[in-house]
């Protein structure tokens, strides 16, 4: 009797559950899983959790104020005592370059999220609205396209003045062009569906078809390039300090890094070379991610 | 065609205003006085007021303007306020230099990254595909900065093999200027001392610049090859008993390289800025170089025309590429 009860009770809890669906770790997992499944997405993402880390820990990690001098100690190689060496002025390489990953880190994230909210926003108005708001955008766009970045960015960093700070406002004003393109012919492409349609036919507001359902639809290629664009944000960050328009010395920028350390390639290797590297893994890690993250989210290519 | 020929350049005359306007903006937006920059510290009131009344900057932005886009409807740029020359001399000094180190990477890129992107595609996962994807994922990765001085250091300071910065060994006369790059010039002149030491000059910055791109179009080849050689009538020519060679050059290539042809064009315009960094670099005197000096002395008529000469050659490019595609596939429309 009580055994009869009690496989009732079982059956009816174990009833519950499966009504109740997946647990919110199997769905997690579930969501995961074809994301495991990209290799490339697995070696990038362990690479900039690596750096996301570092990033995050540089203070506690850093054997020294990255801008402590200790001249006595100047360009000593790698060893226990300093791991990743010292620089000319005896400033310990570790310490900066763990400070640099936060700066370029950050400044990247910036120069990405402020250039992909403002191109998003134009591309979406230009695509569903179409007309002359659209013709005007393309042509703003073909504008700054037939800019060479660097020199465009050079001439915004120069006017303002050289600093990291007008070094993101340049970069992210050379950058947001491609998201409203890329926006833009996403939506022209969403706007003839059916639940376009539809939403369109039962009188939802248009503010609301923009963000609620043509805006979703298009974050697939979004994270896409925007994964790609975080690396050449980093890049171009560091390439303009180099030549002297981004971040100022004594800042432990990556660009500023290797600059201070050209005239010493050929014998204090360590200088130019761990920021270079630092730059190659970051942005070659955000490759990979955005290769996998594309061949994941882009349909036609599914099937290779 | 002609018609096509027209409509682009109607389009660039519109980009060339834009580009203008934004330039100009930005030299507004300068706090500092190009005046007194230009007249050193030790100028006077009235110095830098006659200087100001010379170049026009007394009057209001936008007459500034005007005057300025009627000055280079008569091919007059302005004058440098860094160098005191016309802007225009020193383009025509500068250009042909960046073209010759972009045209040189460019050969590098298509040569290269075309040839390994199609191994890669025909030999699929194997070793040859490996070491050309890694070499592909390096080259977009790594600041071309950064192996600017890695290939400076290695082969001129360590192993010379090739010589350092600059176009041409200091010993030696340039040709005369027939096209102002020197490679050209000094074969039209029959110079081969001076075509020699040119072209080693010539190597380590074409290849430093040309990496990025021989990546890019590596990756574009190999994945546009892989996707034609699945088509049908890849199977159809393999199956009715061609030569590999045959169906791979003649039938699948054509095809592929539809997408690698806008890929160069788009590639052209990241050449510039890379132009830039390489330059820096290797102490070439070309157009990079120039604008980076004019912009750390707030030189903004010679930014302009820096701004003015790249606004054409991006577009220009890609004008080319359309019309490349027409010759590629006659299916292709130029509208």
């Amino acid at each position: 009797m009580n055994d009869e009860f009690g496989s009732a009770a079982a059956i009816a809890q174990r009833e519950m559950t499966l009504a109740r669906g997946p647990t919110r770790a199997q769905r997690v997992a579930r969501t995961l899983r074809p994301f495991l499944r990209q290799p490339a997405i697995v070696v990038g993402v362990v690479i900039l959790l690596f750096f996301v880390v570092a990033a995050l820990c540089a203070p506690l990690l850093s054997p020294t104020d990255p801008l402590a001098q200790n001249v006595v100690e100047g360009l000593s190689p790698p060893s226990a005592a300093h791991l990743l060496g010292t620089d000319k002025l005896g400033r310990e390489m570790l310490s900066r370059m763990l400070y640099g990953t936060q700066i370029s880190l950050v400044v990247g994230v910036l120069v990405v999220l402020s250039a992909s909210t403002f191109g998003t926003l134009l591309g979406l108005l230009a695509g569903y609205r179409g007309g002359w708001a659209d013709e005007v955008l393309m042509r703003v766009t073909d504008i700054f396209f037939a800019f060479p970045a660097l020199i465009l960015a050079m001439a915004i960093a120069g006017a303002l003045g050289p600093s990291l700070r007008n070094a993101l406002i340049a970069i992210s004003v050379v950058s947001w062009p491609v998201y409203a393109r890329l926006i833009r012919g996403q939506v022209l492409a969403l706007k003839e569906r059916e639940f376009v349609i539809a939403a369109r036919t039962l009188g939802i507001p248009e503010w609301r078809i923009i963000l609620h359902h043509l805006l979703p639809n298009t974050l697939a290629p979004l994270l896409v390039q925007a994964s790609f664009d975080l690396g050449g944000a980093i890049t171009a960050v560091a390439g303009l300090s180099f030549i002297g328009f981004g971040a100022q010395p004594p800042t432990p920028e990556w660009g500023v890094m290797i600059s201070e350390g050209r005239n010493y390639i050929a014998t204090q290797w360590w200088l130019a070379t761990f920021p270079a590297l630092a730059i190659l893994l970051v942005v070659g890690g955000l490759n990979l991610l955005g290769d996998g993250l594309r061949d994941l989210l882009d349909p036609r290519l599914r099937g290779e | 065609m002609i018609r096509f020929i027209l409509r682009r350049l109607a389009g660039l005359v519109l980009v060339l205003v834009g580009v203008s306007v934004i330039t100009f903006s930005l030299a507004q937006l300068v706090p500092v006085d190009p005046a007194a920059v230009a007249l050193g510290a030790n100028a006077r009131d009235e110095q830098i007021n006659a200087y100001r009344k010379e170049y026009g900057l007394d009057r209001p932005p936008i007459e500034q303007y005007i005057v300025y886009v009627g000055r280079l409807l008569h091919g007059d740029l302005g004058n440098s306020i860094r160098t005191r020359r016309p802007v225009a001399d020193d383009l025509r000094d500068y250009l042909p230099a960046t073209l010759e180190l972009s045209i040189a990477a460019m050969g590098i890129a298509v040569v290269l990254g075309i040839t390994l992107g199609i191994l890669a595609a025909v030999r699929r996962n194997s070793l040859i595909d490996g070491v050309a994807r890694v070499f592909a994922l390096i080259g977009g990765s790594l600041p071309i900065f950064f192996l600017g001085l890695l290939v400076l250091a290695l082969f001129y300071n360590r192993l010379r093999w090739f010589p350092g910065p600059g176009r041409i060994d200091a010993f030696i006369t340039p040709p005369p200027r027939i096209t102002g790059m020197y490679t050209i010039d000094s074969l039209l002149s029959g110079d081969m001392q001076a075509l020699q030491s040119s072209l080693l000059h010539l190597v380590l910055p074409a290849v430093t610049l040309g990496y990025f791109s021989t990546a890019v179009l590596l990756r574009m080849t190999r994945s546009s090859m892989l996707e034609v050689l699945t088509q049908d009538y890849v199977r159809t020519a393999q199956a009715k008993g061609l030569r590999d060679r045959t169906v791979l050059l003649r039938h699948a290539l054509k095809n592929a390289m539809i997408p690698v042809l806008t890929t160069i064009g788009i590639t052209f315009g990241s050449l510039l800025s890379g132009a830039v960094l390489t330059e820096t670099i290797f102490a070439w005197p070309g157009l990079g170089r120039y604008a980076t000096a004019s912009v750390v002395s707030l030189d903004f008529p010679a930014v302009m025309g820096v701004t003015l000469v790249a606004a054409v050659v991006y577009p220009l490019a890609n004008m080319l590429v359309d019309i490349g595609y027409h010759a590629l596939d006659p299916r292709v429309q130029v509208q």
